[in-house]
């Protein structure tokens, strides 16, 4: 999305008010609701950077949502600190993102979407049955909040702006991952494989790689998930959790930057607030299912892409303008 | 040895239900490379459409046979004009998150606008027992993969033997071809779309009386029908049968004789070893790579 100089400007000072001051005023369950909605962002910042960037399927990310979750969950729980959690979430995330990664070298497309759902029904059924390691169905509980340098972060907005810093600075890692030649190889693999390789692009290597970095962030957003609501249990992981992420990348646009943002906004916040619309509670989720149908025919490109498509019609009503004037002229002079 | 028979039997019963679903999913596929990911939830909905039929009086079949026609109009034609034609030139993607969206929305719908409990559903079959060698077999599993098999055999049939069937095959291989040779291409995949709608009706009809009719029956089994058709392979419909079985009766051992926690990952398995040693499934055919 290119916007003119100005205008992006203003968003983005609009944008620093609204995550910076506008908290500040908030009561805790709206500074709840916007962290989540960042750690969100997180997820699906690495969910864009598989499917949106590098093209690969995956239908499996709540699956490393949840391994990043437990990591620290479990970690904690054993006395260790969350600063050796979140790192320990982030590795064990880019092992079993590259593991996941080798089917994806043997089938494509919607095999390979299947095969991570399967993947996350796998974690799933872990999560849920090994209760030695899990606690099952019933979770782990009293998941604390960490201190940073001595600063407790047990508060929320404390909390908030903690994940903020670690969004953004997510998000820059991204920004110069996606500018440095491997983001470029990772959106030659997405546009024609074959031709990818055969311009040097290591397919194996990238392919393994965009898994791998996308469970990362999933990682880390399941890490401060956990230490967020306090409480995990295998539900906001399995298959419908994965499906939802999926849905937040398109919606938002997939391969833009900041899709994300948007696409989270529309699958968190969103069905959060219609739940407290009168007469709509019992109906959000129909309603949300249906928009996403509409949303799809009418925009197959997510919401992102409207900039691009009135840019394209004007383009096109110019183009059309200006042969239009150029026939007439040859009319005249002829 | 009595106790494998019993549990192979009941297997091949639910796994002739994954059939039927499985063959909708490579119809599909074949002919308008198209994924449903709302596949379970075409099941769900007419299993609901024939218990409003029935609680207005209808006797069970022409239930049946007003769901059908109804399952036709909503599930093949609206579906096919409102969601795959218009999205089809932008590639799967948006396919596939529109039929998500789309099963969001008919799960939910029903929960909200219906019930959310778990409604009974008269057997097609009556409630008779079998007793062979020792092994006893209910007539519900008999009667399911009798007619299951029937009805996966006849749409075999329907596709080698008839014109249209023909027709339909052409267009699934070569659809420009198909079109030059004056085949009605749109005409075709609708059958194909229509066909998907009648025997997602009549798995209803075979699966509701022992699942139950509930507004999430369709999640679990739209994935394993997917997993079955993966398995035979995705581009033959007699790998779609085959694929059902395989799913349905190690499900139905593994849960018996491994651990009934893990019965879910059972697909799942079978799924990861079958595309990691044969990616086109057991019976499918190999697919080109395009440059």
């Amino acid at each position: 999305m290119k916007l003119p100089g100005k205008l992006s400007l203003v968003l983005a000072i609009v944008a620093a008010l609204l995550v910076l001051v506008v908290p500040q005023f908030l009561k805790n369950y709206g500074i709840y609701l916007l962290s989540y909605w960042l750690v969100f962002i997180i997820a699906t910042m690495g969910l864009n950077l598989t499917i949106g960037y590098a093209g690969q399927k995956s239908l499996g990310h709540a699956a490393f949502f949840g391994i990043g979750a437990y990591t620290v969950a479990i970690l904690m729980k054993a006395g260790f600190s969350f600063w050796l959690g979140l790192p320990a979430a982030a590795l064990i995330c880019f092992v079993t993102g590259l593991i996941l990664g080798f089917p994806a070298l043997r089938v494509q497309a919607i095999y390979l979407a299947f095969a991570t759902l399967g993947f996350n029904t796998a974690i799933w059924l872990v999560m849920r049955n090994e209760e030695w390691l899990t606690g099952g169905t019933f979770g782990i509980n009293n998941i604390a909040r960490p201190s940073l340098f001595g600063y407790s972060l047990e508060g929320n907005l404390a909390y908030y702006y903690f994940v903020l810093a670690v969004t953004l600075l997510l998000a820059g890692l991204l920004w110069g991952l996606l500018r440095s030649p491997w983001g470029k190889a990772f959106t030659a693999l997405r546009d024609n494989p074959i031709r990818a390789e055969s311009l040097g692009v290591n397919i194996r290597h990238y392919t393994l790689l965009s898994f791998a970095i996308g469970a990362v962030y999933a990682g880390i957003a399941g890490a401060l998930f956990a230490s967020l609501v306090q409480f995990i249990e295998p539900g906001p992981f399995n298959v419908a959790a994965s499906i939802m992420l999926y849905l937040m990348v398109v919606v938002g646009g997939a391969g833009y930057f900041f899709g994300p943002v948007i696409g989270a906004a529309v699958g968190v916040v969103l069905p959060e607030w219609l739940r407290d619309v009168p007469g709509v509670s019992n109906w959000y989720l129909p309603m949300f299912g249906a928009a996403v149908v509409f949303l799809m025919v009418w925009l197959p490109d997510g919401l992102l892409s409207i900039p691009d498509r009135i840019r394209d019609r004007r383009a096109a009503r110019a183009a059309s303008a200006a042969r239009a004037a150029a026939t007439s002229k040859v009319g005249a002079s002829s | 040895m009595t106790d494998f028979l019993q549990l192979f039997f009941s297997g091949l019963a639910t796994g002739s239900i994954y059939a039927l679903a499985a063959l909708g999913f490579t119809l599909l596929w074949q002919a308008s490379g198209t994924i449903n990911f709302a596949q379970g939830e075409f099941v769900m909905l007419p299993a609901f459409m024939m218990l409003g039929f029935i609680s207005l009086g209808a006797p069970m079949l022409v239930s049946f046979v007003c769901t059908a026609l109804l399952a036709v109009l909503l599930l093949g034609w609206l579906f096919k004009r409102g969601v795959v034609d218009p999205l089809f030139k932008y590639g799967m993607m948006p396919i596939v998150v529109a039929t998500i969206g789309l099963s969001i929305a008919m799960r939910n719908g029903v929960r909200a606008g219906y019930s959310a409990e778990a409604h009974p559903f008269a057997s097609l079959f009556p409630d008779k027992l079998f007793n062979i060698a020792g092994v006893t077999i209910t007539m519900q599993d008999v009667g399911t993969f009798a007619l299951a098999l029937v009805v996966v055999m006849a749409t075999q049939a329907f596709l080698a033997k008839t014109v249209t069937g023909r027709a339909m095959q052409a267009v699934a291989q070569n659809t420009e071809s198909a079109s030059v040779l004056g085949i009605n291409v749109p005409r075709m995949i609708f059958y194909t779309f229509a066909i998907n709608a009648v025997l997602a009706v009549v798995a209803a009809m075979l699966v509701t009386p022992t699942y139950l009719a509930k507004f999430d029956m369709g999640e679990g089994l739209g994935t394993k029908a997917f997993f079955a058709a993966i398995i035979g392979g995705f581009n033959n419909s007699r790998g779609a049968l085959l694929g059902g079985l395989i799913v349905g009766v190690c499900e139905n051992l593994a849960s018996a004789y491994i651990s009934p926690a893990y019965k879910d990952a059972v697909a799942l398995v079978i799924f990861m070893v079958v595309i990691l040693f044969k990616p086109q499934g057991l019976l499918g055919k190999k697919e080109e790579r395009k440059v």
